[in-house]
């Protein structure tokens, strides 16, 4: 088990290193950092200069390092637009990143989960249809146009909960919470919905269709046959088995979630990372950027691991080396 | 004789096809005593299993019974709610599979397994539970039962897991047992071990035991009475001894006659020609007309019911009395 871990996060390394020589190629490509440093006049001694005080006339291999190291400390330097550190801008935008990914993905599997399961028990009742179609929007209409519908009919029709920002925040040590008042509760709502409708009926699609496949099994039908309830043949024996597919799309959804809420950010004015990052691209950012680029393939690699110790958790044929096997 | 613990009387089981009603079982009647040993025979298809699982309550939808009863213990069950019968199953009437690789939830240990199917239908608590549980798999043979019982079904052999299947079967003690083809799935040499164990602990045990399964051998050796399967009906069913030495019905004849015998040398197999029909395509009158050797002209137009035949009960007019006369 603990070699395994180890052995995981091993593998880790080679990924994140390959992210990080990307996000550092993205200073060399993606427009001039002196340029911009010096402005519009300046002279070719002051141009030398400054390329040797920010250390570009090192060789590659040299400059790749000191990124890597100053990155594994957690610095990426300045905002060219903010002209912040970038890991306090990152700091405090990830709170409002992150409490909105925890809530999309909360309904997506408080809701998706019961919905899957009763479409694959009751797969031809009119509400299972009804679950199916539904999905079908969720599915197929796009992000930002659930929002705006969303704004438009729950925002500006009828006026119940807030069409953008986050309400008012509490402050705990570094991290800002919306959870402790009654506007952030409310600003909370909209987006987390645009943001988990389409986990919510991905989550139900999967979780029934893997239940239809597990009521077929002969394990289920001798669960039946011993006379076991209902409730311990659906839920214990048939759910349990559906989740190791489960898990492994929940866990790269999350990752998507946290990734990916810039859409939903955009639309409502969410002061999260997704809108951090959109305004940096306008603004040619790069140390944000790249910084970004790092963080969301450490959620992303975080993420695999703690999907593969739930895989251990949940199936004991993965757990080798138990010792006591044999015939 | 006791009083019959399982009564199939007449029991027609229809699969509605959008093609029209398929019936898979047609006219089935049988009887189990306690502490009996039925065993069921026939060739793949032929409806033993349904009849096995028609007993259980586990039909596959679409499938249902149409027509005919079914008794346990002089009370209909065929007709319970899915509630009632639940209770039933498992604490009355348990059930053994073909394949013990996959009957197991491979997520629990087998401990776990047995202790819920106790406390379900067993007033004990989870620790008496758990002790009887422990019981039971040494009972069935596993060895270091105590620590065993913690590990999941694919730590066990095919064997071993057929044999906390059949504990599974037994923990609650149901008075009959649904055996279906528990030992196709197994190596030769565990067939035996596993046929034996079974016919000891239905004995030990007084458990009545309906034994499904294609193997001659494993019926001769364990039932008490046979019962021949043919396209969804009973062909003939009698003492075991009768139906293997001395079969009537010419199906059953030509069922014993192809196994080969150990004593001498035969040039070829015997064989049945031609295959079962398909049971959209059960011709009319006696099922087995296309394929029989003694077929007449009644036999393509009216279907036998069973029929005194001496020593066995055969659905074959070639025992009709009143044929015999004219």
């Amino acid at each position: 088990m603990f070699a395994f871990v180890i052995n995981r996060i091993l593998q880790a390394i080679p990924v994140m290193l390959t992210v990080a020589l990307i996000s550092f190629a993205m200073f060399a490509y993606v427009g001039d950092p002196v340029a911009i440093m010096l402005g519009q006049d300046f002279t070719e001694a002051q141009r030398d200069a400054l390329v040797r005080d920010l250390g570009l006339d090192q060789p590659f291999w040299v400059q790749f390092w000191e990124f890597v190291t100053n990155a594994a400390q957690g610095q990426f330097g300045l905002s060219y637009r903010l002209s912040r550190p970038v890991a306090e801008l990152i700091s405090e935008r990830a709170p409002a990143t992150l409490e909105l990914a925890f809530c999309a993905a909360a309904l997506a599997l408080v809701v998706g989960v019961p919905m899957g399961v009763y479409t694959g028990l009751y797969r031809h009742s009119w509400l299972s249809r009804f679950f199916l179609t539904f999905s079908l929007i969720g599915v197929s209409l796009p992000t930002f146009l659930i929002g705006i519908l969303l704004i438009l009919f729950f925002a500006v029709q009828l006026g119940w909960l807030p069409s953008f920002g986050r309400g008012d925040t509490v402050q705990l040590g570094w991290w800002s919470t919306g959870f402790l008042t009654w506007s952030g509760v409310k600003a909370l709502i909209l987006p987390a919905i645009t943001l988990g409708l389409f986990q919510l009926t991905l989550i139900m699609r999967l979780v029934r269709a893997e239940m239809l496949e597990v009521l077929r099994t002969d394990y289920i039908k001798f669960a039946r046959a011993r006379g076991l309830p209902n409730r311990a043949v659906h839920f214990g024996h048939a759910l349990k088995n559906t989740m190791v597919p489960v898990i492994t799309i929940v866990g790269l959804q999350l990752g998507a979630i946290i990734a990916f809420a810039i859409v939903t950010e955009t639309v409502f004015q969410w002061p999260g990372m997704g809108l951090l990052f959109i305004q940096s691209v306008g603004a040619a950012d790069i140390p944000v950027m790249s910084a970004y680029l790092m963080l969301i393939a450490l959620v992303f690699v975080s993420i695999n691991l703690i999907v593969d110790l739930l895989y251990y958790a949940v199936d004991p044929r993965l757990r080798i080396g138990r010792g006591q096997g044999g015939h | 004789m006791a009083a019959p613990l399982l009564q199939v009387r007449n029991l027609r089981v229809e699969f509605p096809t959008r093609r029209g009603t398929l019936v898979a079982l047609d006219d089935v009647s049988f009887d189990i005593s306690p502490g009996e040993v039925l065993g069921v025979v026939g060739e793949s298809g032929a409806g033993k299993s349904m009849t096995g699982a028609a007993i259980i309550g586990l039909l596959e939808p679409p499938g249902r019974i149409a027509r005919g009863e079914i008794l346990f213990d002089g009370k209909r069950i065929d007709n319970l709610r899915y509630e009632q019968m639940r209770r039933l199953r498992g604490k009355e009437i348990g059930a053994i599979f073909q394949d013990p690789l996959t009957t197991l939830n491979p997520l629990y240990t087998v401990g776990r397994q047995l202790v819920e199917t106790i406390t379900t239908h067993l007033p004990v608590n989870p620790a008496e539970a758990r002790k009887r549980a422990i019981g039971w798999l040494e009972m069935v043979g596993i060895p270091a039962a105590a620590q065993r019982i913690d590990s999941y079904p694919h730590e066990f052999s095919g064997g071993m897991r057929q044999r906390v299947v059949i504990a599974l079967a037994l923990c609650a003690e149901p008075r009959l047992i649904v055996a279906d083809e528990p030992t196709t799935a197994l190596d030769v040499s565990i067939q035996a071990q596993v046929i034996a164990l079974l016919k000891t602990l239905a004995r030990e045990k007084g458990t009545a035991m309906m034994l499904v399964t294609h193997d001659m051998g494993v019926i001769a050796e364990t039932a008490d009475r046979v019962a021949v399967m043919y396209a969804g009906r009973v062909a003939e069913i009698g003492p075991v001894r009768e139906v293997v030495k001395h079969a009537n019905h010419p199906y059953s004849v030509g069922l014993m006659g192809s196994i080969p015998p150990l004593d001498r040398r035969v040039e070829r197999l015997a064989q049945i020609d031609g295959s079962m029909p398909r049971l959209s395509a059960i011709p009319q009158g006696c099922a087995y007309n296309p394929r029989c050797p003694q077929v007449f002209d009644k036999c393509r137009q009216l279907r036998p019911d069973l029929i005194d035949a001496g020593t066995t009960r055969a659905a074959c007019w070639l025992y009709d009395t009143e044929m015999a006369r004219g």
